[in-house]
């Protein structure tokens, strides 16, 4: 079994499953669509409620 | 030999310095490019850049490439809180070469931008003096090694609903060893005492058939009418102590999973409350599941109980119930009356939406009425206040629903001390970040799912549950576990044992030794809060990274 992973989308949900992927020792792949990751969220400025900067 | 201003050497030192512009965060209300010129200055300066977003890839890019180009020893990055960005920037330089222990982080966002908006001269000027400090505590840093320790694979859940049952199905899953407590007789939660769920499903039933399919899989360890009675340790090695009906058991686990939920709040006289005619959408579940419903007249009441001055919070899972109900009684009943009175109806999500225009579609009533002017229930009546068209309504009732919100349950603040990790002012367990880390406790190693930490659908619940099994795999399936260098650390040259740093450690993580006299440090234990280095009163234990000598460079250089 190939146990290298690919993960479609580089908004926060894709970050984030990446992330713990590899934190779990899996090779993984992100593949996003535009030019760089971050989605949505990397497109807000602060996050309610702690006022964390979005990107 | 090159000096800094308060004369120490600062030959061979190559600091970096990294303005962040955070968009317009920082640099929309300071000068940026100026603190940049006037960083280039600073004793042991030898580079400098400003970036429009330093976290960014290009951002951190730059830092490694100055890092390898430049032979930095320093890193200084003047940006936002360290609270969310040092691990990232510390993490970076350590993959360009450099002791990440020797990289300084300046918050000039939340204590200066942001503070100090549409005063622009005097945040450039204190922007300054903290970019001075910061290099000037760089210059007296230490390279720290990181602290490694062994690791359990095995986990303890505390709370068999379908939260916790979810996240043990997945935990074992992965092949990890998982213990499940439950203080019932049976394991399933709130889910037991459901009647349907939306889709029609048995809720009991399809928590049932989890509950078995997890006591069934190998690995998992079920402990039902048991409750958890003692926890110590920390992250990889948590001990555990349960106390079962046939005695106690005692084992070791790497990770811990709260997942203790929540019960609905049933509160005498509230709306007249009663059990009997006036009772809570719970009860009403019951009711409908043993086929025991009988009204021809049903008037439910939203935030019964929630979203006033003793709980702020919205429950919100008690609108989607309702109009589930209404919608049972309704197919069933078709000739029934189901008012539902409410303030502001939660029903999120295409699905829950939907819901809402097929519940009115059958002839469900919903009526709005005014927090200030709640509905009076008695007599065999409901009298309320409509807040639109501001005319006393009044129907006939044979049951009223109250929808109650979920609460803490009451031992929740126990199982919270058994760890010490924090609740709310409601009672609900209070995770790591709101955003960036729901499903962590601050404290290493601990997790939260389901209405435990605020109330959730099944599916929510399920989604957390699952959720914190990848977080716990991405601990667990390393070969050790490595923690920060960033810990106290005592003389024993010069430590007398009065042991005042061991009792105000939060953390037991400082022992006294009976042989040598004096007080050690169980680095793995330790969280590098600094209580004992500002309590020693010789001096002896300090915080690495925080030594007096590092703290005085940046107080010398206000």
């Amino acid at each position: 079994m190939n146990k290298d992973m690919l993960v479609i989308g580089g908004g926060i949900a894709g970050i984030q499953s990446s992330l713990d992927l590899a934190e779990m020792g899996f090779k993984v792949y992100l593949v996003e669509r535009l030019p760089s990751i971050g989605g949505k969220m990397a497109q807000l400025d602060k996050t309610f409620p702690t006022n964390d900067c979005a990107i | 030999m090159k000096q800094n201003k308060t004369g120490e050497n600062t030959e061979g030192l190559r600091v970096g310095v990294f303005i962040c512009d955070c968009g317009s965060n920082i640099a929309g209300h300071l000068d940026c490019a100026e603190v940049t010129k006037y960083a280039a200055n600073l004793p042991g300066v030898v580079f400098t850049k400003e970036n429009l977003y330093t976290c960014s890839e290009a951002g951190i890019s730059e830092i490694q490439n100055a890092i390898r180009e430049n032979n930095l020893n320093r890193v200084v990055v003047a940006s936002c809180s360290p609270r969310t960005h040092h691990p990232l920037f510390a993490s970076s330089c350590a993959q360009a070469g450099m002791n990440p222990y020797l990289f300084e982080m300046v918050n000039i966002r939340d204590q200066c931008s942001w503070v100090h908006m549409g005063q622009r001269d005097i945040a450039t000027a204190k922007a300054k003096d903290l970019v001075r400090m910061g290099v000037a505590k760089s210059t007296a840093l230490e390279p720290q090694k990181d602290i490694e320790s062994s690791i359990i694979r095995k986990i303890l859940v505390i709370g068999g609903g379908i939260a916790g049952l979810s996240a043990a199905e997945a935990l074992a899953g992965m092949g990890l060893e998982v213990l499940l407590v439950e203080k019932e007789e049976r394991c399933g939660g709130l889910m037991l005492g459901l009647n349907v769920l939306e889709t029609g499903k048995s809720a009991a039933g399809q928590v049932s058939e989890l509950a078995a399919t997890v006591a069934a899989t190998a690995g998992v360890t079920v402990f039902t009418a048991s409750r958890v009675a003692e926890i110590s340790g920390y992250i990889g090695n948590f001990k555990v102590a349960i106390e079962t009906p046939t005695g106690r058991v005692e084992d070791t686990v790497g990770c811990i999973v709260v997942a203790c939920g929540a019960v609905p709040l049933v509160e005498e006289g509230l709306f007249g409350y009663n059990g009997k005619d006036v009772i809570t959408q719970m009860e009403l579940e019951q009711r409908l599941a043993t086929g025991s419903f009988k009204a021809a007249r049903v008037v439910m009441i939203q935030c019964a109980g929630a979203r006033n001055a003793t709980r702020e919070y919205c429950s919100r899972i008690c609108c989607a119930t309702a109009v589930k109900n209404a919608m049972i009684i309704k197919r069933k009943y078709p000739l029934a009356e189901v008012h539902v009175l409410y303030r502001d109806m939660q029903m999120y999500g295409d699905e829950k939406e939907q819901m809402l225009w097929d519940a009115r579609g059958m002839g469900i009533k919903f009526h709005v009425f005014d927090q200030k002017k709640p509905p009076r229930v008695g007599d065999g009546k409901v009298t309320f206040q409509h807040a639109v068209l501001d005319e006393t309504k009044e129907f006939k009732v044979d049951l009223t629903v109250l929808s109650t919100p979920l609460v803490a349950r009451p031992e929740s603040s126990q199982v919270a001390a058994l760890m010490r990790v924090p609740c709310d002012k409601n009672g609900f367990f209070l995770e790591a970040h709101a955003k960036l880390r729901p499903l962590d406790f601050a404290a290493d190693g601990i997790f939260v799912c389901g209405s435990a930490r605020y109330p959730v659908t099944s599916v929510e619940a399920r989604t957390q549950g699952l959720g914190v099994a990848s977080r716990i795999g991405a601990i667990l399936f390393k070969e050790k576990l490595v923690k920060s260098g960033i810990v106290a650390e005592i003389d024993q040259e010069t430590c007398v044992g009065c042991m005042g740093c061991l009792n105000v450690c939060p953390y037991e993580a400082i022992i006294f030794n009976r042989e040598t006299g004096v007080c050690e440090v169980k680095e793995i234990l330790c969280k590098g809060c600094g209580n004992c280095a500002s309590t020693c009163p010789s001096h002896s234990a300090v915080l690495r990274g925080y030594k007096p000598e590092q703290l005085l460079a940046q107080i010398r250089a206000i």
